[in-house]
């Protein structure tokens, strides 16, 4: 068989193909549009702060916190409750979340996370909020509760085999 | 010509000059292809009968250990040695060429056949835990990092076969004008497969290294950052190769032309400029990367694609409405869609193949690909189902449902069980749109992905997952299970047909026939509505 095929590039759009990418070109810059609006406008926006930490200064951090602030322990796991407005450390190791904080609602907090080993997902939870915590890395989130209760920080990172049994606590008063 | 002329034979329904050692190598692939897609699929069901919590199958172990096998020999194996086998099929075969070096392809399946075994192996040892991802500083055995280099190189050797046979079908006029349709569509392919495989390189290479203890550590944010320069545009590969397979089947079933084919090959030019910084959105919630770096390069850069999907979106169907009006079907305004070939899971599948794309997989990527949006869905099993949508119920499909025109095409054979294979087709699609939205939906829970047990057994503190998740978690599994149905249908076609099926003699003997270009109005114009 010879196969000839027409060169394509000169011929004229058809009106319909014509209309229909206008119309897709047009929703794509309203995307595009209200990415950055969104960002300065929603303020829903994930953190950008950001800073390098290794493992054994983040460890000597929430030590510290966890000195000065513990106020009692749960399932083994040290409580703390660090005043409104402070720098918070929680820490991710392979498998457990270190340690439960205890936040007052409508305070600001400064949660600085990060890990000591391998890669984590910090998942809050019900309240299904996802950030990444890798180690050598401090991802810094400026977070006010506005409801009371108890909240879960499932990791939602694959970190090991033990990984389904890695939860955290927050509790909000 | 350089080659002799027995090495070529004409294909009595096509007319083609095929290369026989270029059907040779299509041959090979597509059997690897079968293979690794049947490895996969059990892979597969066992990690959807563990996720369904009442069943929940395997250990925490063996569960991550089948996640890591499914993933690779799915997304990976199966998918690219299918690929390869196309892209000389669109090239060699297509074009009316000898394939430029066929040792180099049998070099190629070799390394890939190698590399996919090390993968294999080393996570059937336990000794690469890491899921496909494998984010340092997990690590695995160097077997397996060096495994996938090998699949590698071997797929990067596949694709500058490909582009050196483009050259020599140029150069020794085997075709006039410019290349066909489909094989624009595979150029644009293998052209985002050269700077995927790359990425891959930059990151797999030192990861080997530092898998044998020659470099130090691996920086995670790093490691991400260029990972998903390969993770992201391969699906690209898989995307510009499924929508060329899509013209194809509409070409061979109803013998469609689109509209103006320059609008089509203009949008395979948009995925090639503009889908690797779209792979930004991996990282929206990471450290390391600032929220301008993110904002940008998640929206202008994925919108341009996303222009490119929306084209492809309105041509694709707009080739085949055109040609079946062509052909009379004008009453009303869906009597070309009724009356289109339905019996012919060519058509089935690609119709099904258009719309979970469309509709579960296409659709909601954008959506998550939003910095906000995605703070509610990262990690979680929207994700998940997400790509099962555009990988599984678009790629997957459109390979299966073309796959009932290159078997009897190239190996020869009538395909056995024409009438399973009509039901194939509508299994796996419509489990594979169940699995989609339910992952989804359980998802929008805040069900994690790559998680063995939402019932944290072992945990220090309890979590009260949403009842309604453990529902669609339920209905995942039950989808799972059509969809492994039909995978499994598949391959019992398609090892039958190619070991046992019944010799095709004359072009009466296929099982599903090509259909002749529907009649030309002349102006490249659609009639009136």
């Amino acid at each position: 068989m010879s196969i000839n095929v027409e060169r394509v590039w000169w011929k004229p759009v058809d009106k319909g193909e014509k209309i229909w990418i206008i119309i897709a070109l047009m929703w794509a810059i309203f995307l595009f549009v209200m990415m950055p609006w969104w960002h300065y406008y929603g303020k829903q926006n994930p953190s950008s702060e950001t800073y390098k930490v290794s493992p054994e200064k983040f460890q000597e951090l929430t030590n510290r916190m966890i000195e000065q602030y513990k106020v009692g322990e749960d399932a083994g796991i040290p409580v703390v409750a660090p005043p409104p407005g402070s720098d918070v450390f929680l820490l991710a190791r392979q498998f457990q979340w270190t340690p439960v904080l205890k936040f007052k609602k409508g305070e600001t907090y400064r949660l600085h996370l990060s890990s000591m080993d391998v890669q984590h997902g910090f998942s809050l939870q019900p309240t299904n909020m996802n950030f990444m915590v890798l180690p050598g890395y401090d991802y810094v989130l400026t977070m006010t509760p506005t409801e009371t209760g108890t909240f879960e920080v499932v990791c939602n990172e694959f970190c090991g085999i033990g990984h389904h049994a890695m939860v955290g606590k927050i509790i909000v008063e | 010509m350089s080659a002799s002329n027995e090495a070529f034979r004409t294909c009595d329904v096509t007319g083609f000059r095929v290369h026989r050692p270029a059907e040779w190598l299509i041959r090979v692939n597509a059997v690897a292809a079968v293979v690794c897609v049947l490895i996969g699929g059990i892979y597969g069901l066992l990690v959807a009968l563990t996720r369904w919590p009442a069943v929940h199958l395997l250990d925490a172990a063996w569960y991550y250990r089948a996640l890591s096998g499914h993933g690779l020999n799915m997304l990976i194996f199966w998918i690219i040695f299918f690929e390869v086998a196309g892209l000389y099929f669109g090239s060699a075969v297509v074009l009316n060429s000898r394939i430029a070096a066929p040792k180099v392809g049998w070099l190629a399946f070799i390394l890939m056949v190698a590399g996919a075994l090390l993968v294999n192996v080393s996570i059937l040892r336990g000794k690469a835990d890491v899921l496909m991802t494998s984010y340092p500083p997990l690590k695995a055995e160097p077997m397996y990092y060096l495994g996938v280099i090998l699949f590698a190189v071997g797929a990067l050797l596949a694709v500058i076969l490909f582009f050196a046979t483009l050259v020599v079908a140029k150069r020794e006029k085997t075709y006039q004008g410019s290349v066909p349709l489909f094989t624009f569509g595979l150029t644009a392919a293998a052209i985002i497969a050269i700077f995927t495989l790359a990425h891959g390189a930059a990151i797999y290479v030192p990861t080997f290294l530092w898998s044998i203890g020659l470099l130090p550590g691996i920086d995670p944010a790093i490691y991400r950052t260029v990972w998903w320069g390969l993770g992201h545009p391969s699906q690209q590969i898989n995307v510009a190769a499924m929508i060329s397979i899509w013209y194809l089947i509409g070409t061979l079933t109803v013998g469609s032309k689109p509209v103006n084919e320059k609008v089509c090959r203009g949008a395979f030019l948009l995925y090639i400029l503009f889908i690797n910084l779209a792979s930004a959105h991996h990282l929206l919630v990471d450290p390391g990367v600032s929220s301008t770096w993110k904002v940008w390069n998640t929206s202008y850069a994925m919108y341009l694609a996303v222009v490119a999907s929306m084209i492809h979106a309105y041509t694709v169907p707009a080739a085949i409405e055109l040609a079946q009006r062509r052909k009379g079907y004008n009453k009303s305004l869906f009597e070309w869609l009724r009356k289109a070939p339905w019996g012919n899971p060519a058509v089935a599948g690609m119709a099904l193949s258009v719309f979970v794309f469309g509709f579960l997989g296409g659709l909601t990527g954008p959506i998550l690909g939003t910095e906000q949006v995605n703070i509610i869905a990262h990690n979680t099993y929207r994700i998940t189902g997400h790509f099962h949508g555009t990988v599984v119920g678009g790629t997957t499909l459109a390979f299966m449902a073309l796959s009932y025109y290159i078997v009897p095409l190239i190996f020869r054979r009538q395909i056995a069980f024409p009438k399973l294979a009509n039901l194939q087709v509508w299994l796996f699609g419509l489990g594979v749109a169940g699995l989609s939205a339910t992952m989804m939906l359980a998802g929008s829970y805040g069900v994690p992905r790559r998680h063995w047990d939402i019932a944290f057994s072992g945990a220090p503190f309890g979590v009260e997952v949403n009842p309604a998740a453990y529902m669609w978690l339920a209905l995942m599994g039950i989808s799972a299970i059509i969809a492994a149905i039909g995978g499994a249908l598949y391959c019992l076609i398609a090892v039958v047909t190619v070991f046992f099926g019944k010799r095709m003699d004359s072009p009466k003997d296929l099982t599903y026939p090509v259909s002749a270009p529907a009649p030309d109005a002349g102006t490249g114009i659609a009639p009136s509505l």
